[in-house]
């Protein structure tokens, strides 16, 4: 706000610096001077010069000046008048910022905005990801109704306005031919078809959306039933009966059982395009790579969390066992969301960017396996075992967020195909990343809103 | 950061080799600058100079401009409370780090009744997650103006104030944030926000009060030119809110805005848009639905943008099953990549063990750690830890690539003289490094038992295998 800049106030300061009396000089209203005679006095003129505390003197009027430009031409006119050499009556701009007791700077608001066009920065890769469809149809020589395809990116991950990618995420759902031990939230929503898989099948893909279906199968562990494989795999072709889409086949991650557990499965499922799951490097890999060859499978190459070895993996699959280039798929390892989530977040992000880069033995779609969530605590431990921890809160309501946000922040790092078991976190991941590929179109009218609503 | 190697750098410093930065040379110094460990100012004779000689002073200014991060550096409340955000220098964490975790203010508002105000306020003053050996908090509280009465906002911020926490002042009206601003002012909140309609009053604000100022629009080129003509007029700290919409094609718009934004930035090199990007989970409390399902997706939204670039967040729920899977996602977001997470080696007492207790043994990479220690705490087991120093892997990597072996085991046994504490000679290994046990008993003369393979396990396994049967 101004302040008003009387000369009676100019006088009182005057005074304070001893200055008694401006002779010779009359002034009329609160505007108007006139000098008598024509004449200044000099001594007049030696009083302003000689006080020791000039400056401070314009300062003081300066914080008037600085809000009254009216102040500032009496001031001005005055020092003009009297021929006193005021910096402010040379340069006013000058001094007035340098005024130190002030604490309001000279505020500079533009008429308008300064106009400029925004250029996103554009970003394009050589590179493709491979395209691989699971499952097949009659006229393939399978029986599943409809296949899935994967891959195809020439962009990262959900980048649609750097390039089209045509194939969204898919996400399977977990089946085991056993049993297995589960969190209290997954197990709730299976109990009933526990011990059937080919049910446990169904209910995946009608209700609760599944694309594909993962088989384990966990029997064949030499340490649990030690079930043989020929036996093992009849549930594989139970589960080919009961659903139609694209079905996926795991052993039980024993390294010395699973190639022959795979081989079977890839037999008795020949012509589905199922994906065996999975050759490791440190197991018989070229005797599942070449069962999925005859027999017209996916291999899933899987290593534990490190570019290199899934690499070296990848070349030997493609060049000592000669799998097709559209036949593989990589598991470079899930960790949870707090175990080792960033590992297996930046892991994949290298992986994918190599491969969009032109890295011909990394670009092929990233499996992930999500179930992995539950692995956390935090998904289902009652509350912390830790003192002085907040108070956990549900862990109905935790174990699925924990499944969703596993898999979210790996869909950003690149993931094609998830495999999960929580229908609630199935579907919205599903929800969140048909959003991001412009499958929805509904929006909020008013995004705004939230800044003043009162809920 | 302009300049890429340490050479660059290097011609800037005083070559003298003086050490007192606490570096041998001046080149590892350059090196460090470069990594972003320390800053030109932690050179202790070219800071003096600079206070001596004008053209030392000029070049160690243009060595700060030079070695300055690509997004600018925004900090927010005042004291220890205070929180930093920007100074990110690259789009994915492999490529160097991430260096200032997404903030996370919480909502309240000015007609909010006093006690819920209180019950959120201390929320976010209390809340704790203890996590590879931290404690996670949240950073701050934003308070709404929903009254749209200056009196009214001035008294609940003054309020809010008193919690200690920085601040997000909403309100779209410069009068209401004038008078908040007012009485605040000094403890420099970040306002929110300066749009197509206000920004010259919130120009005047922000150059007035000397506060940090958020720029919100959808529209980019308007959001740029906001952040050009505040620059102008000497606005130094600026936040750029591209809008967040929740859901459908607003939301798939959003991202799209949000990254467009950091890429250019760090990519293209477009200054007037190297800012901190504020994103607005709140506004998933716009979509029908009851609270959880807001909650979700609240969360949702909010960890799609920890991952991809949002510097500071303005969210809703406080329950845990939101606060706590992002919080940690923030983490391990911004963990920097470069080092491993580990704790130090040496022997734990867990629950004040005595000489009957058992000894095991984990690797001090700090997820592993804190697991087993916690597993152990909660399992009200008594025992003796030893933390073997596998520079920072897990078991099972560490058995693989040598780190854990029968050597360093020894070495530790030794160093903790863990033989005087105890009267048994039983070592407890992990189940993933089963393959070590014949190898550490040769070694150590010690007996080893393979452990379960996960912790979760061992309160279990010792039913079946503590104390040990004679041989």
């Amino acid at each position: 706000m101004a302040e008003k800049f009387t000369i009676e106030e100019f006088f009182k300061l005057l005074k304070k610096y001893n200055v008694e009396e401006l002779e010779g000089v009359r002034i009329e209203g609160d505007l108007e001077i006139e000098f008598e005679g024509g004449v200044i006095d000099p001594n007049l003129i030696n009083a302003l010069i000689g006080l020791s505390s000039y400056m401070q003197l314009i300062q003081e009027f300066g914080a008037f000046l600085y809000h009254t430009n009216m102040a500032l031409t009496y001031l001005q006119r005055l020092s003009q008048a009297l021929g006193i050499p005021t910096p402010f009556a040379a340069a006013p701009s000058v001094v007035v910022p340098e005024v130190k007791p002030l604490e309001v700077p000279e505020l500079k608001i533009p008429d308008k905005l300064i106009e400029a066009k925004f250029k996103p920065y554009r970003v394009e890769y050589l590179g493709k990801i491979e395209e691989v469809t699971l499952g097949a149809t009659r006229a393939d020589g399978g029986t599943r109704e409809k296949t899935v395809t994967i891959g195809g990116e020439r962009s990262l991950a959900f980048y649609l306005f750097d390039a089209e990618n045509p194939h969204m995420p898919v996400i399977a759902i977990d089946v085991f031919d056993r049993p297995p031990a589960l969190a209290k939230a997954v197990r709730e929503h299976y109990e009933d078809v526990l011990n059937d898989p080919a049910e446990w099948a169904k209910k995946a893909v009608k209700d609760f959306g599944a694309d594909l279906v993962t088989l384990h199968l966990i029997s064949t562990d030499p340490l649990l039933e030690n079930k043989p494989a020929r036996e093992a795999v009849k549930t594989l072709e139970e589960v080919l009966q009961a659903v139609k889409v694209p079905v996926i086949v795991g052993g039980s991650g024993n390294k010395e059982k699973d190639p022959e557990v795979l081989e079977k499965a890839a037999e008795v499922a020949e012509g589905e395009r199922i994906m065996l799951a999975s050759a490791t490097l440190d197991m018989d890999w070229e005797r599942i790579a070449n069962a999925a060859k005859k027999y017209g499978h996916v291999v899933l190459s899987w290593t534990q969390m490190d570019i290199n070895n899934q690499k070296t993996l990848n070349r030997y699959l493609l060049r000592r066992a000669g799998v097709p280039r559209d036949s593989i798929v990589m598991d470079p390892t899930t960790a949870a969301l707090g175990y080792g989530l960033d590992y297996a977040f930046t892991n994949m992000e290298r992986i994918r960017i190599s491969g969009l880069r032109g890295d011909e033995d990394l670009n092929f779609p990233i499996s992930s396996g999500t179930t992995n969530a539950w692995g956390a605590r935090e998904a289902w431990m009652k509350d912390s075992p830790i003192e002085g921890d907040t108070p956990w809160g549900s862990r109905e309501l935790r174990g699925p967020i924990w499944e969703i946000i596993t898999g979210l922040t790996l869909a950003l790092a690149g993931v094609d195909l998830f495999m999960m078991m929580h229908p609630g976190a199935v579907v919205v991941l599903k929800e969140w990343m048909n959003t991001l590929y412009e499958n929805i179109k509904e929006s909020v009218k008013d995004p705004d809103a939230w800044i003043t609503m009162e809920v | 950061m302009k300049v890429k190697s340490p050479l660059e750098i290097y011609k800037y410093l005083p070559k003298t080799n003086c050490k007192e930065c606490g570096y041998e040379t001046c080149m590892s110094f350059a090196a460090q600058i470069i990594e972003r460990t320390v800053k030109p100012t932690d050179c202790p004779p070219l800071v003096r100079d600079a206070e001596k000689d004008s053209k030392v002073k000029k070049q160690l200014e243009e060595l700060i401009e030079l070695t300055s991060p690509e997004i600018a550096e925004v900090i927010i409340g005042v004291g220890d409370n205070a929180v930093k955000i920007g100074g990110e220098e690259v789009l994915h964490r492999h490529e160097l780090t991430f260096f200032n975790p997404t903030a996370f203010f919480f909502d309240v508002w000015d007609t909010l009744d006093e006690n819920t105000l209180h019950e959120r306020c201390s929320r976010v003053v209390e809340y704790r997650k203890f996590y590879v050996g931290f404690s996670l908090t949240l950073d701050g509280i934003a308070v709404r103006c929903t009254s749209n009465d200056p009196k009214r906002f001035r008294e609940v911020v003054k309020k809010v104030a008193e919690y200690g926490k920085p601040m997000i002042l909403v309100a779209l009206n410069p009068e209401c944030m004038r008078v908040a601003l007012e009485e605040v002012a000094d403890r420099r909140p970040l306002i929110y926000a300066a749009t197509e309609a206000n920004w010259k009053e919130f120009l005047k604000l922000a150059l007035e009060f000397k506060v940090p100022v958020t720029l919100r629009s959808k529209n980019l080129d308007t959001l740029k030119s906001m952040a050009k003509t505040f620059k102008e007029a000497g606005v130094k700290d600026i936040v750029l809110d591209p809008v967040t919409e929740p859901l459908g094609e607003g939301l798939k718009r959003s991202f799209e805005r949000v990254i467009q934004l950091r890429r250019t930035a760090i990519l293209g090199g477009d200054k007037d848009v190297a800012y901190p990007i504020m994103v607005t989970p709140i506004s998933a409390w716009l979509i029908e639905g009851d609270d959880v399902t807001k909650g979700y997706w609240e969360a949702v939204i909010a960890s799609t943008f920890i991952i991809k670039y949002a510097d500071i967040m303005i969210l809703r729920n406080l329950e845990q099953y939101t606060v706590m899977p992002t919080i940690i996602l923030r983490y391990n977001i911004y963990t920097d990549p470069r080092t491993p997470v580990q704790v130090e080696s040496g022997l734990r007492e867990i629950n004040n063990p005595g000489p009957d207790d058992p000894v095991f043994i984990t690797t001090n990479f700090a997820l592993t750690y804190y697991t087993v220690e916690s597993d152990l705490i909660s399992g009200n087991i008594k025992g003796w830890l030893l933390v073997l120093d596998t520079g920072g892997l897990g078991v099972e990597v560490s058995v693989a690539g040598g780190q854990f072996n029968a050597t360093k085991v020894k070495e530790l046994l030794d160093e903790t003289k863990i033989a005087e504490k105890v009267n048994h000679k039983y070592l407890v290994i992990p189940g993933l490094a089963a393959r070590l046990k014949g190898a550490i008993e040769d070694e150590t003369g010690w007996n080893v038992l393979v452990g379960p393979i996960d912790s979760g396990r061992i309160k279990g396994w010792l039913e079946g295998n503590w104390p040990p049967k004679k041989e």
